[in-house]
Parts: structure tokens; sequence; C-alpha cells
């Protein structure tokens, strides 16, 4: 549903306006509770999708749902053509398909979720060797060039309760990173950092962005959604309420709502 | 260095002079001429300890995996017999169980003719297979419960994160799960198998010849007391200590913060 410019900067050849992943029609309730009342979204490879609303509009949700960590009461979930086969109440047909999905699709948490009984390096080859079976050496190669790149090359051995929450959260995105993901899913991904170590992980989102990565990222930093992000969905008590490219929704928004809500985040 | 030092101070050096002055008189006043006679059974009845200790805490734990797991998230069929094991197991004395096992099974046993004719049997005529039993399941009663509680007490992200990169369940238990609740409660199983060394007296009821046993055998023979119970003693806190080095191995594998 939602159509949106390639990334200027993409380098993904392999069609700029090819399916990464398309929502349609989701639903999610908690109980009596609906938190998603049909929510559509499309994102082509090399989009960056920011998505923003209030706390309680079901952005986490929405995006827990993707990867079925949430599973979803109805709707259809197609990620790079394969559409995830569900019951009528929504749950999966088939757990090895959900698995498989899962491995294209790199998660960055909130409370980066790092297992804590492991190394760094440890923490980045865990997926790449006992998941996707790759030889470990090469799992290790890969993971050393990863963490050199969020900037922690000297930090492989070092234990996440050791970091800065800051550069454990960089770690978090080079493991996800370590999977090769076609889409990448940031839920909220420096809401649990301090304001100085904000900047740090932004910045490696940034070139991640830059390089054409595919993303899905629910984030407060409004400034950076702006920056960054190539389609903007504003998500208002479960329903899309605004969307667009981020120049024009934060720039000249429509909605009432969307204006009272970019008035209190600043 | 420093370490060396901060035991130089005046009281841990009056502590220690009565330290080694109890030991020389105990070296010097006491009878040790039975020690020679009886050392090789000490041997084996050191060993019989110590293979006990071992076997059960190792079967035991193997068993407490699953009575945890089945405590923390499994179904109400299989959590109900687990829960309905740990409650007996722990509201009842080891002893007890013991005899229970060994003169109940132990009776049983050659009254059925395939158990009789069977490879097993020359096993099972035996005592310390019942020992074996019995302190299997007590060890595997008392750890299933602490193993509920780390099952429970691993940080959902944890496995949330697991699960988002697509890991297969039995994976996910095994690299993540597993290790982190144990790593949790390494304290408490290492008390937890000082007391299960503590416990294997308690099969000396049933003729196994363990250490325990062989400082009896030297009372009866000799009526010498205090001498083989001291000897004793000091080999059980040399095994507990070496159980809690051990155990801090383990728990240094991870370091905290």
């Amino acid at each position: 549903m939602a159509m949106s410019e390639p990334a200027a900067s993409d380098t993904q050849s392999d069609g700029d306006d090819a399916e990464a992943i398309r929502v349609e029609d989701l639903h999610k309730s908690f109980g009596s509770l609906e938190v998603l009342k049909g929510v559509s979204l499309t994102a082509h490879k090399g989009d960056v999708v920011a998505i923003i609303g209030g706390s309680g509009s079901g952005k986490s949700t929405f995006l827990r749902c993707i990867n079925f960590l949430e599973t979803p009461s109805s709707g259809r979930i197609v990620v790079n053509g394969e559409e995830i086969q569900m019951r009528a109440d929504g749950s999966p047909v088939n757990r090895r398909q959900i698995e498989r999905v899962r491995t294209r699709l790199g998660m960055v948490f909130q409370a980066f979720n790092l297992w804590t009984h492991r190394t760094l390096l440890e923490n980045v080859i865990e997926v790449p060797v006992h998941v996707l079976k790759v030889p470990k050496d090469r799992a290790i190669k890969r993971a050393k060039e990863l963490l050199e790149r969020v900037g922690l090359g000297d930090r492989g051995d070092t234990f996440p309760s050791f970091l800065s929450g800051g550069q454990q959260q960089r770690a978090a995105i080079a493991r996800a990173l370590a999977v090769d993901p076609s889409v990448m899913l940031f839920d909220e991904p420096t809401s649990a950092l301090d304001p100085e170590l904000v900047g740090e992980v932004l910045t490696v989102i940034r070139d991640l962005a830059a390089e054409g990565r595919t993303m899905l990222l629910v984030t407060h930093e409004m400034k950076f959604a702006r920056e960054v992000a190539t389609h903007v969905v504003y998500l208002f008590e479960g329903r899309i309420e605004e969307q667009g490219p981020p120049a024009e929704l934060f720039g000249n928004p429509k909605s009432a709502r969307l204006k009272q809500f970019l008035k209190t985040v600043g | 260095m420093t370490q060396w030092r901060a035991l130089l101070q005046p009281h841990r050096i009056v502590l220690m002079a009565i330290f080694t002055g109890l030991v020389i008189w105990c070296a010097f006043a006491l009878r040790w001429d039975w020690v020679p006679q009886y050392a090789p059974l000490a041997v084996e009845g050191l060993w019989r300890t110590i293979w006990i200790l071992i076997l059960t805490s190792v079967l035991g734990f193997m068993l407490a995996i699953p009575l945890g797991l089945a405590q923390a998230v499994g179904p109400w069929y299989l959590s109900a017999p687990a829960k309905l094991f740990c409650t007996i197991i722990r509201g009842t004395p080891l002893l007890l169980q013991i005899w229970l096992l060994y003169y109940g099974l132990g009776s049983l046993f050659p009254q059925i003719p395939w158990i009789r004719g069977s490879e097993l049997w020359p096993y099972l005529r035996q005592a310390w297979p019942y020992a074996v039993l019995a302190l299997t399941l007590s060890y595997a009663g008392y750890e299933g419960e602490v193993m509920r509680g780390a099952f429970s007490s691993v940080n959902r992200g944890q496995l949330e994160a697991a699960n988002a990169f697509g890991m297969p369940r039995f994976t996910m238990f095994r690299r993540i799960w597993l290790p982190q609740a144990i790593r949790n409660v390494l304290p408490t199983l290492g008390g937890e198998t000082i007391l299960q060394l503590k416990a294997t007296p308690l099969v000396a009821t049933i003729t196994v010849v363990e250490i325990y046993s062989v400082s009896s055998r030297v009372r009866a023979d000799t009526f010498i007391v205090y001498e083989p119970l001291l000897l004793l003693a000091v080999f059980y806190m040399m095994i507990a200590g070496l159980i809690t080095l051990l155990f801090r191995r383990f728990e240094e594998q991870v370091p905290k913060r």
C-alpha cells in the first residue's frame, strides 16, 4: 500500500522496486484489547521505513508481529515474496517456515538482549554457526569484520555486562548483520540508552541506511527518522493515521493528531 | 605477596599457632597405630564415597533438568507428576528412601524369575545399586525444584533474541536457556552437592562399604573411637573443599561485573 521512492544511495542493484516485506490488514488483539486494527505496509528493497507514534499506538507490536514474536490475530505477511502461512486465528501453520523467515530478518531490540553468558564475538557467531551452519572459521572472520565496523573490533572477548549500553547496542547490530538479513527490524534501538550514548548507535544505523539496507525502524528520534527514512508511517491507536515521505510528513502534516503528536515530541 | 601479608596480623598468627598446636597434639597424643592396617580399606572406602557422589550427582542432575523444565513450563500432565515426585522426595527422610528401596525392591526382585535370570541379576543382588538409585532420586528431587526456579529466572529477552533469529527450539534450549539457567543457580548447586556428599554415609546402613563404614569398622575392631572420626572429618572436609573449588571454576567461566 505504501509506495516510496527507492533510497537515493541504494547500492543493492538487484531490483530497487522488488518487494521486501508486505503486510496486509494486520490485526492483533491481546484479549479484548485490539492493539492493531488493520495495518498494511509495503517496504521495497532499500527502503528505510520509520514507524512513529505515541506509546500504546501499536508500533512495537506491529514490528514484533512481522517476525511472529507476537502472533497476529489475522492478516497477511509476505517476506521476500514468501507468504507466511497462518491459520484462521493467525497462528503459524509451520514453525519451520517461521524459523526460516526469521533468519532473514535481523532484529535489534530496545533492551539489546545480547546473550549474557557469551562474549561479543560468540554472540555474533552464534546464529551463523548454530542455526545457519556456516563453518566456524568463516563466521569468526566475518564477525570480526562486523565488530570492527561498529567500532568494537577490540572488544570481541568481552562479556556484554562489561560494556556501556551504546556499545551493547552496537554489538547487537553486529549480531543482526551477521545473518546477512534481507530486512533489519529495529525496535526502539535507542530508547534504553543514556542521552549521550544515543549518537553512536544512530551513527551506525545511519551508515546502514546509506548503504541501502532495507530497514523497518520503530523510533522516538524524530530528527533521525526525518533524516534517514525514505518513508514514515504514523500509527495512532492501531491504525495508520498518516504516511508519506519524511519531508512531507514532518514538514506538512495533514492529520490533526499527527500535528499534535509532533508538537508534543518536539 | 599482599595476600600472604594479610595473614601476618597478630590475631591471625595467634589463631594459626593454636591450630598448629592442636594438630601436633593430635599427631602425638592420640593413637594412630591402627592406620597402616586399615589404610587399604580406607582408600577403597574413600574411592567408593567419591564415585557414588559423582555418579549420583551427575545422574540426579540429568533427571533434575526435565523435572525442573516440566514444572517451569510443562503442561499439567507433566508438571503435576514432577511436582509430586519432588514433594515426596523432599518430604521424606533419605534414610527411609534408602531402606524402602533396599529392603522393598531388594526383597521383591528375587521373587521375580525373569529378573533372577537376567544379566543384571549379579548387580541387583548387591547393595550398591540401591544406594546409587536412592541417592540419585534424592538429588533429582531437590535439584528438580532448584532447576524449576532456574528455568523461570532466565530473562525473557534472552530467549526472545534466540527466537527472533530463527533458532530452533532445541538449539535454543541447549545453547541459551539451559546454560543460563545453570549459571544462575551454580552457587546453590555447589552447596547441594556438598550436602549430597554428607548424605553418603547413610548408605553404610545397607552394607555399602564407603569411608564412613570403614571408620565404624575400626571402632568395632579396636575400640578406638575418636581418632577414626577425626580422620573421617578431615576426609569429608577435603572433598567438600574440592567441590567448592570445582564450582568456583565453573562460576569463573563467565565473569561477573
